[in-house]
C-alpha cells in the first residue's frame, strides 16, 4: 500500500505542468465556487437583513382582520396589555406601536400613494434604521407641529427638498378623508428604492391628533437575534390569539423562500463547477493511463492485482485533489475573510442593487458546514473521476500494452 | 522434473474474419532447469507461445500445465496471483517502474507477494549485487544503460522466486557488450541456482548460450534440439 501510494505520488510529478495545471483548476474551480456560494448567501443576507432592519422587523403583530383589506378601523385593542406582554419577554429586544394608514402625499408638483407610517419615534429608533439612515435634516428633532419624514427617492420624485411642505391626505376609521399639511424635516435613504418612494414617517402624535384616535394598528418587533425567532413566535402566537401574530417568513414570504432555496442553489453551483473540474481530471487521467499502457500491462503481467492497478489511478487521481483542494479552501477562506471585512464596493451597479433591495456594498459570508459539505463533494467527485479511468486500465490487456510503443 | 507441460497448444487470431494460427498445436516439455531458447523468424509465433505459457494471452485450443496446474482453468485473478508467484517475466523493452529505483522496482514484485520489508531490502540488494549493480541501487531506470535496465528487469524476475523466467527476446535493444554480459549472468544463474529460463530469440549469441533451442516456424515446432 505505502509504495503504491508512493508510486502514485510519484507518478503525478511524471508530466509535472500537466498535474499542475489540471491542480491549478482545482484550486481555481473550488476557489471560484466558495466565493459564488459565500458572495450570494451575502447578498441573500443582507437583502433579508435589510428588510428586517428597515422595515418588517422579526415579527408584526395586528388585529386579526387587518392585513384582509388593511382598513384602518381594525386597531390593536389593548395595546396597554400588549406592551406589558412584550415588555416581559427577554427574547425581545425592542417593539414598537405604529399607527398605519395608505394615503397620498403631494407637493405642489406632484403626487404619489404612499403608507403612511405613523411612529413613536424613541421606540421606532430601538427597532429600525431609519434614524441612521438620513441623508438630509433630522430624525423628528424639530419644534416644529406635523413634522414628516420621506426618502430620497420620493423628494426627488415630488420635487420637494428639506422643510418643504407636503400634504398627507387618507381615509379615517369612518372612512371620511382627512389631509394633513407637514413639513419635510428629514430625508432618509434605505437600500431598497421601491421602499424609499412608498413610506413617508410622522410622529404617532400628529396622526393620532388628524383620525381622533390614540390607537395602533401594527406592532413591530425585534427578537436578540434572528436565531430567537421561532421560539418567540411560537410563544406570542399561543399568547396572543387574540392578535394576528407573523413572523418575518408569512410577512415576506419571498425573503423566506429566498432563504430556505439558497442553500440548495448554491450546492447546485458547487455541483456544476465539480462536474466541469471532474472532466479536467478525468481528461488527465485518461492522458496518464494512455500513456503508461506499456507500464500498466507489465504491472498486470508480473502480477499486481486488478484491485491494486485501481488503486494506484484512484490514488493518482486523489493526489491531484488532495492538493488543489485545500490550496482552494484555503484560498476561498482567506478571500471571504477578507472581503467579509472590506466587503465588495459595487456601487457602479449600486441603482439596480438599490432597486431590489441591496446595498452597493456587498459583505460575503459562508457557513463553515459548507467546507465541509465541499470537502466531501471533491472526494465523491474525484472518486467519480478515477473510475472511467480506472476502468480503461483494467481493461487492458498485457499482453497488448506491452507491444504498445 | 517437468514444469511447463502444453498439450496440443493453439492460438488462432482472427482478423477481418481470416484466421491466422499463431500457434499451431504445440506439444511441450520443459524440464525444471532449462536453459531454453525458442528461436524463429519473425511472425513464427514465438512471442505468442511465450504468452500462453505465461498466462498472458488466452489459449483458443489445448492447455498449458505449469507444475501440474492447468492454468485455464483458473480465473482472471487467480491467474494473475499465479503469474505472481510462479513466473518471472523479462521484457525486450526492460519495462521497469520509472518513478521506483532499481532496489525499489526489484522490492516491488516481492511487496505485491507480501514478503516482509527486511526480507525485501535483503534479497533485492542481494539480486541487484549478483547482477553487477551494486553501485546502482539507489538509481532510477533513466539513469541506467539498457543493459543495466534489463539486469534490473532479470533481478526482478528473480525476486519473485518463480518457479521459472520467461524472457521475451531480451537482448533485442541490447549492445553486444551488453548481451554478453547480460547472457553470463543468466547462464551462471542458471548453472548455481539452477533456475528455468525460457526464452525466444533471434540473437545468435543466445542461442549459442543455450542447452536446448526449439525451432517454431509457422506456429509449429521443427526442431528440438538438446545441447
Amino acid at each position: 500500500m505505502k509504495t503504491i501510494i508512493k508510486i502514485a505520488w510519484r507518478n503525478i510529478w511524471r508530466t509535472p505542468m500537466r498535474s499542475l495545471i489540471v491542480i491549478g483548476s482545482i484550486v481555481m474551480g473550488i476557489w471560484a465556487g466558495i466565493f459564488v456560494v459565500a458572495f450570494s448567501y451575502g447578498l441573500n443576507k443582507q437583502r433579508t437583513l435589510n428588510s428586517i432592519q428597515n422595515s418588517i422587523s422579526h415579527i408584526q403583530i395586528h388585529h386579526p382582520e387587518y392585513q384582509r383589506d388593511y382598513n384602518s378601523k381594525y386597531f390593536i385593542k389593548d395595546s396597554e396589555g400588549l406592551k406589558s406582554t412584550l415588555e416581559a419577554d427577554e427574547n425581545i429586544k425592542a417593539f414598537a406601536f405604529r399607527s398605519l394608514l395608505n394615503g397620498m402625499v403631494s407637493s405642489p408638483i406632484k403626487s404619489n400613494g404612499v403608507r403612511i407610517i405613523g411612529i413613536n419615534k424613541n421606540q421606532e429608533k430601538e427597532l429600525t434604521r431609519i434614524h441612521s439612515g438620513l441623508v438630509e435634516g433630522n430624525y423628528f428633532e424639530s419644534k416644529r407641529r406635523n413634522p414628516v419624514l420621506i426618502g430620497e427617492a420620493l423628494a426627488k420624485k415630488l420635487k420637494v427638498k428639506l422643510r418643504s411642505k407636503v400634504v398627507l391626505t387618507f381615509q379615517d376609521a369612518e372612512n371620511n378623508i382627512v389631509s394633513g399639511a407637514f413639513r419635510v424635516c428629514g430625508i432618509f435613504k434605505t437600500q431598497y428604492t421601491k421602499y424609499d418612494e412608498g413610506n413617508v414617517f410622522i410622529e404617532n402624535s400628529d396622526l393620532q391628533r388628524l383620525i381622533k384616535s390614540e390607537e395602533f394598528h401594527q406592532v413591530a418587533l425585534l427578537c436578540n437575534s434572528i436565531d430567537q425567532v421561532d421560539s418567540t413566535y411560537q410563544k406570542l402566537k399561543s399568547n396572543l390569539s387574540d392578535y394576528e401574530v407573523k413572523d418575518w417568513k408569512a410577512i415576506s414570504p419571498e425573503l423566506a423562500y429566498a432563504d430556505e432555496v439558497m442553500e440548495s442553489w448554491l450546492f447546485l453551483i458547487m455541483i456544476i463547477i465539480m462536474l466541469a473540474l471532474i472532466f479536467g481530471i478525468i481528461n488527465t487521467m485518461l492522458m496518464a493511463v494512455f500513456e503508461r499502457r506499456r507500464e500498466l500491462g507489465m504491472l498486470m503481467a508480473i502480477g499486481m492485482n486488478k484491485s491494486k492497478i485501481f488503486f494506484l489511478i484512484l490514488t493518482e487521481t486523489f493526489f491531484l485533489s488532495l492538493i488543489g483542494a485545500p490550496t482552494g479552501l484555503l484560498l476561498g477562506a482567506l478571500t471571504i475573510k477578507l472581503t467579509a471585512q472590506t466587503g465588495i464596493d459595487l456601487s457602479i451597479v449600486g441603482e439596480g442593487l438599490e432597486s431590489v433591495g441591496l446595498g452597493s456594498v456587498i459583505y460575503p459570508e459562508i457557513q463553515s458546514h459548507f467546507y465541509f459539505y465541499i470537502s466531501v463533494m471533491v472526494f465523491v467527485f474525484t472518486l467519480i473521476a478515477a473510475i472511467y479511468p480506472s476502468r480503461k486500465a483494467l481493461n487492458l490487456k498485457p499482453t497488448e500494452a506491452i507491444r504498445t510503443i | 522434473m517437468e514444469i511447463i507441460k502444453t498439450i496440443n497448444l493453439t492460438k488462432v487470431y482472427s482478423n477481418n474474419g481470416l484466421e491466422v494460427k499463431a500457434v499451431n498445436h504445440i506439444d511441450l516439455s520443459i524440464e525444471e532447469g532449462e536453459f531454453t531458447a525458442i528461436v524463429g523468424p519473425s511472425g513464427s509465433g514465438k512471442t505468442t507461445l511465450l504468452n500462453m505459457i505465461g498466462g498472458l494471452d488466452d489459449i483458443t485450443e489445448g492447455s498449458v500445465e505449469i507444475a501440474g496446474i492447468n492454468i485455464s482453468s483458473l480465473s482472471e485473478n487467480e491467474l494473475i496471483d499465479f503469474r505472481l508467484k510462479n513466473i518471472g517475466f523479462v521484457f525486450q523493452a526492460y519495462n521497469l517502474i520509472p518513478v521506483l529505483t532499481a532496489k525499489e522496482n526489484v522490492e516491488f514484485i516481492m511487496l505485491l507477494q507480501g514478503v516482509s520489508e527486511e526480507e525485501r531490502k535483503q534479497r533485492s540488494e542481494y539480486l541487484l549485487i549478483n547482477v553487477g549493480l551494486a553501485d546502482k541501487l539507489d538509481a532510477r531506470p533513466n539513469q541506467l544503460s539498457g543493459g543495466q535496465q534489463q539486469r534490473v528487469a532479470v533481478a526482478r524476475a528473480l525476486a519473485s522466486k518463480p518457479r521459472f523466467i520467461i524472457a521475451d527476446e531480451p537482448t533485442a535493444n541490447l549492445d553486444s557488450h551488453s548481451t554478453a554480459n547480460l547472457l553470463d549472468m543468466m547462464a551462471e544463474m542458471n548453472e548455481k541456482e539452477k533456475v528455468t529460463f525460457l526464452f525466444s530469440t533471434h540473437d545468435q549469441r543466445v542461442i549459442d548460450k543455450a542447452k536446448r533451442v526449439i525451432t517454431i516456424e509457422d506456429g509449429k515446432i521443427i526442431k528440438d534440439e538438446r545441447r
